[in-house]
């Protein structure tokens, strides 16, 4: 047959046959890097605390005592509660500032506003995800905390209210874009069937819209409490950085997050210091794993769900 | 101009070739570098001493970083810099682990820094001892709002004493606490832990209830300066670079270089100039006091 090929030439392992391979084997490992870093990531920071927790470290002391004294040179200690009660607080009072902020910003973009007014909403929004931590920071200490000390007129402003309040703008953007996505996913035919019933707009959207998207809302409040857990920078600057059980918003605390930051840099590798660090990190690790693990399961219900 | 893709590859290579190959020239011969990191308290001196001594020695090259005297004192028991900049002394256990690396660390005091107790102008207090300082700052202690001292600090409603303090690696944090607590007592929890001597002084700057420590260098025209005693009867003592310099002023800490091993070559040259009068002019000028009496530049 004069126009078929024959199969040796076909194999012959030429440049495009390489280029081929070469193209296969990338898009391969980027697919599967992503799972591999995570396993280092887990495996190198395990590694460095693992024998810490198991030879040194008082688990009752860790989660039960707020005494983070660890450069001690007679007696260090490893409480951990104050800065775990800290990063809690912190992110619990970032979640009431974004949620009811994102929730509203998304139901405006994604059922009210139309045309010009929903684009630019959208690209400010996503304007706001891109400012770094580290500017939101410095907006906490330098205007928040005159700001928070001339208008409650307490001793400093560097605080859980302070913090909060930037947290929460820190993880709206991104709460408001997931949001708006799991309202976009609604079908309209569910609109128009309750439009059709005679509902009012808020009707629809209380009654219908909501409920149908709830699995996809609670995966954005979930990632954005993730978000919380793990922002550093920003909390670092403007929650006083203090290791302290607070009684009120007003009081000065510590995070988990910011506490590695502050400390690893300066600490000699190998010393119980190091390791403890570590440790938080663990837990930070462990923390964030789950609640991500928690959004994922939830969007997973949608799909089943429908 | 349009390359096929294996052009494009065999200039990428040819490209990483010279890099690499001019990223290890440095290393070999002409230019030597110098790693200095460490102390944020000595990181301004440092960098001027660097700056200056580019143009003594323009073939040595010394890199500058700060981060803190422990970050310094990591740096150089895992061998990554050739000198640490500290505002505390090497602890005993610092020294073991280096030794366990191979680096026996070897001490240049290069000048003394006044520790300033800083005050938000609006407070009339202006001198404190050693033993009211210890109940502000130490476990324990009983000063909890400025009351005690029977005075009143306007925009300061609640009295509440806020203490300023620094991250629990810093030499700052170390020596104060060396200096006002003594070796055993530990610091009071719930302090503002800030992370840079200048932050330090912002704070207690824009908070009226503030009390808060640092180099005396990172003074602002904008807070006050507490004079300190020994005890009740005095003397109080108004922290300068005079009274760091004649050791008359109680918390003046020495700042120490740390080097690998006894310095060699362009290390010692470095740190012999930095002893010289020309070296100790230039920490003189940024507000600390030289080792000995220098002589100003005519």
């Amino acid at each position: 047959m004069p126009g078929s090929r024959p199969h040796a030439e076909i194999d012959r392992r030429n440049a495009d046959w390489y280029v081929d391979k070469l193209v296969q084997v990338t898009v391969f490992v980027s697919g599967v890097s992503a799972i591999l870093f995570i396993i280092g990531i887990f495996v190198f920071v395990t590694i460095e605390g693992v024998g810490f927790i198991a030879n040194t470290l008082d688990f009752g002391e860790f989660f039960g005592s707020p005494a983070w004294r660890p450069t001690s040179e007679t007696k260090p200690t490893y409480g951990a509660l104050a800065l775990i009660v800290g990063t809690a607080s912190v992110t619990g009072l970032a979640m009431l500032v974004a949620v009811p902020f994102s929730l509203g910003a998304a139901i405006f973009i994604g059922e009210f506003a139309t045309g010009k007014v929903r684009e630019t909403l959208k690209v400010l929004v996503e304007l706001l995800a891109a400012i770094p931590s580290v500017v939101w920071g410095f907006i906490g200490l330098s205007i928040m905390n005159p700001l928070i000390i001339d208008v409650f007129n307490v001793p400093v402003g560097l605080s859980i209210l302070n913090s909060g309040i930037i947290l929460g703008l820190m993880a709206a953007p991104i709460m408001t874009t997931i949001a708006e996505d799991a309202l976009k996913a609604v079908p309209d035919t569910y609109r128009e069937a309750a439009e059709a019933m005679g509902a009012t707009r808020w009707q629809v959207i209380f009654r219908v819209v909501l409920p149908a998207a709830k699995n996809g809302l609670v995966a954005a409040v979930l990632l954005g409490v993730g978000r919380g857990f793990g922002e550093t920078m920003a909390v670092l600057m403007a929650s006083g950085h203090s290791v302290n059980l607070p009684t009120s918003v007003f009081d000065s605390v510590r995070a988990l997050t910011a506490t590695i930051a502050a400390e690893l840099g300066e600490t000699a590798q190998g010393s119980d210091h190091y390791a403890a660090l570590f440790t938080l990190g663990i837990f930070l690790f462990a923390i964030t794993f789950l609640i991500n693990l928690a959004a994922d399961v939830v969007v997973r219900g949608i799909r089943k769900g429908k | 101009m349009s390359l096929s893709p294996r052009g494009t590859l065999v200039c990428t290579l040819v490209l990483c070739a010279i890099t690499v190959a001019s990223c290890s020239r440095r290393d070999s011969a002409s230019r030597a570098v110098i790693q200095n990191k460490g102390s944020d308290t000595l990181v301004n001196v440092a960098q001027a001493w660097a700056e200056t001594y580019k143009t003594v020695n323009p073939d040595v090259a010394i890199a500058v970083s700060g981060g803190g005297s422990g970050t310094g004192i990591s740096a150089l028991i895992n061998g990554t810099v050739d000198l640490a900049n500290a505002s505390r002394r090497m602890k005993d256990k610092e020294i073991a682990l280096a030794r366990k690396n191979g680096v026996e660390p070897k001490e240049f005091i290069v000048g003394y820094d006044a520790l300033a107790v800083f005050l938000h102008p609006n407070n009339p207090i202006d001198k404190f001892t050693i033993a009211q300082l210890a109940d502000i700052y130490g476990e324990n202690g009983g000063f909890e709002s400025w009351k005690q001292f029977q005075i009143t600090v306007p925009g300061c409603d609640s009295a509440e004493i806020v203490r300023v303090s620094r991250q629990n690696n810093s030499g700052t944090y170390a020596y104060f606490k060396k200096a006002i607590l003594g070796k055993e007592r530990e610091y009071k929890l719930g302090s503002r832990d800030l992370h840079g001597s200048k932050d330090v002084v912002d704070l207690v700057e824009h908070t009226p209830c503030a009390i808060g420590y640092s180099g005396l260098a990172y003074k602002t025209p904008k807070v006050k300066v507490a004079a300190i005693g020994m005890s009740d009867d005095g003397p109080f003592i108004t922290p300068s670079v005079a009274t760091a310099a004649d050791r008359s002023y109680p918390i003046a800490r020495p700042l120490i270089m740390y080097t690998r091993g006894e310095p060699k070559g362009a290390v010692k040259a470095y740190l012999d100039w930095i002893l010289s009068d020309e070296g100790q002019r230039i920490i003189q000028e940024k507000g600390y006091a030289p080792v000995r009496a220098v002589a100003p530049k005519q």
